[in-house]
Order: C-alpha cells, then structure tokens, then sequence
C-alpha cells in the first residue's frame, strides 16, 4: 500500500525525482495564480461586481477578520502568508472529490515545506514590527531561566504542524483506500465526505495556528510598551 | 520462531494498542474540552468566537497527539525499520 504521493513516480533523474506530489502542487499553483489573475484584471467599485469578485472580497476580509480576532490590528500585512496557507492547503484538500487525484498535503514533505515557512515567518515579522532586540527579548519571557524551553517550543511546534496536517489527510485517504476493498459501495463516499469536512477544519487550524504564533512573536513587544 | 516472524508479531500488536490507547485518552481529553466549551458558550454567548477558536486551536492541539499515535502505528505496520533492517541482511 501506498502511504504517500512520493511513490508515484513519473520522472527520475539521479537524486531528482518528479513524483505526484510535485506535479499536483504545481497544477494547484497554476489554477490559483490563473485564478487569482482572471479574478483581479477588471476590479470593480460600482454596486454591479461580479460573482468572483464577490467569492474572493468574503474570502479576504472574512481572513482578514480572523487574523483581527487573534489581537493583530493591522491585518493587511499577515493576509498574503496567511490567506495563501490557508487557501493552498484548503483547495489541496477539497479537491479530493475529483477521482485519481491524491492530495498533496498527505506528504510529510509538502507539509514540512509549509511548516518551515511557517517557521521562517514567525522571526520575519517579528524582527519587522519589533526589531532584532525586540524580537530576540521574546525568548527570555517571561523569565531567561525559559530560554531552553523557549527554544525547543520553537521546533516541536514546527514539527506538530507538519505531522499532524500530515497524519489527518494521510489517515483520511488511507481509511478510504481500505473501505474501498472491503465495503466498495457507499461507504467510501460518507468518508470522503467526512474527509472534505476534516480537510477544510485542518486547513482553518493550520492557518490559525500560524496567525497566532506570528501575533506571539508581534505582540510581546507591543504589550510591553503599553504598560 | 525466527526473527522475522517475531518482529511482525510485535509491530502488529504494538501498532493496534498504540492506536486503541492513543486514541482513548485523547477522546477522552476532547470531550472535556468541549464540555467545558459548551457551558461557558451558554453562560457568556457574547464571547463565542475567542471561545470557538480557542476551541479549534486546542482541539488541534489534543488531537495531534492521537496522530502522533496513528503515524508511529502506520510506521510500525507499512515502513518498519527493523523489518528493513532484517530483509535488507
């Protein structure tokens, strides 16, 4: 059995593998850049707005409220990484209700790659609201005897991240593959179903999870100049 | 019995309690967690989306430890490294 897309290899050329993983996230970088692109060239004001239009204005300020709820008041800044977390892993996931296709957010390597950059953002923008000094001053809260514990937070979070997106779309897609020899008529829709709902809620946590790791490193500092 | 046959009886056993004990405890954990969410909903509805988030962010939290589990078990069954480590010699 198959645990992951990587099996599936199309293409190989000493270490550099072209597997199923990488083909379908680059079909869904496609379809969300042409997308994004057919959406935005004709921006309207007026009251008549198009359909897309409308889709794409509730999925910006609906995020851009979440990320205001976590306490982060300038939102615009946090949607690009956010919005595209969230929307990437959210499309991966419900497009499995097209058949043959397999989700790119069940390998370990493509759940890592957005964990790291989860990773790689939290410094970025508290280094940018903050500064260095400032950013640096979070690991020692609240005391310095934390520094250790802060540091290891920092990579077991990463690492809880990329596991557990992971483990739910693996373990989701594997419960279908098993069903499917054992009770091939209706049951495997009720978990692919089961499995739209799951991937859109782990797509939410993902992406909250990250606004409020960021707002942890933005906010320590702000919290200290109120008082 | 030989070795091989011995390492497929621990992983199989290992994997199935590995699953069943690290999905209890979690489930268990969940339902408290969500018990409690629902009655301070009742009590404070104006809070309702910090305590729903809190919620999620939580519930992500708990249940990441009953993937870990299901990930050691699959690792156990599909991609032991004992078992490659003896096919391998």
């Amino acid at each position: 059995m198959k645990l992951s897309p990587d099996d599936t290899i199309f293409w190989s050329n000493g270490f550099i593998n072209i597997n199923l993983t990488i083909v379908t996230t680059w079909g869904l970088m496609l379809v969300m850049v042409i997308g994004a692109w057919l959406i935005t060239r004709k921006l309207q004001t007026g009251i008549k707005i198009s359909r897309w239009q409308t889709i794409l204005e509730m999925i910006v300020l609906s995020i851009s409220s979440q990320v205001k709820e976590v306490g982060m008041d300038k939102p615009r800044r946090y949607i690009p990484f956010i919005g595209t977390l969230f929307l990437f892993i959210g499309i991966a996931n419900l497009c499995i209700i097209f058949p043959g296709y397999e989700p790119p957010t069940g390998s370990l390597s493509t759940t890592t790659a957005l964990a790291i950059s989860v990773f790689l953002a939290v410094p970025f923008f508290g280094i940018e609201e903050g500064g260095l000094r400032g950013y640096l001053k979070t690991y020692l809260e609240p005391t310095w005897l934390m520094l250790p514990f802060n540091l290891i937070g920092e990579f077991t979070r990463t690492l809880a991240l990329a596991v557990r997106l992971f483990g739910n779309i693996m373990s989701g897609g594997m419960i279908v593959a098993i069903l499917l020899s054992i009770a091939p008529f209706i049951f495997p829709v009720l978990m692919d179903v089961l499995g739209l709902l799951t991937g859109i809620v782990q797509a939410y946590i993902f992406s909250v999870l990250a606004t409020v790791y960021i707002a942890g490193a933005v906010q320590a500092r702000k919290s200290k100049q109120k008082t | 019995m030989d070795n091989i046959t011995i390492i497929g009886i621990a992983s199989i056993i290992t994997a199935g309690l590995t699953t069943g004990i690290g999905t209890m405890l979690p489930a268990l954990s969940e339902g408290k967690a969500i018990a409690s969410a629902l009655s301070s909903l009742a009590q404070q509805p104006d809070a309702s989306s910090t305590i729903t988030r809190t919620l999620f962010v939580g519930l992500a939290m708990i249940e990441s430890t009953a993937i870990y589990c299901f990930v050691v078990s699959m690792i156990l069954i599909f991609a032991n490294p004992f078992w490659n480590f003896i096919i391998a010699k």
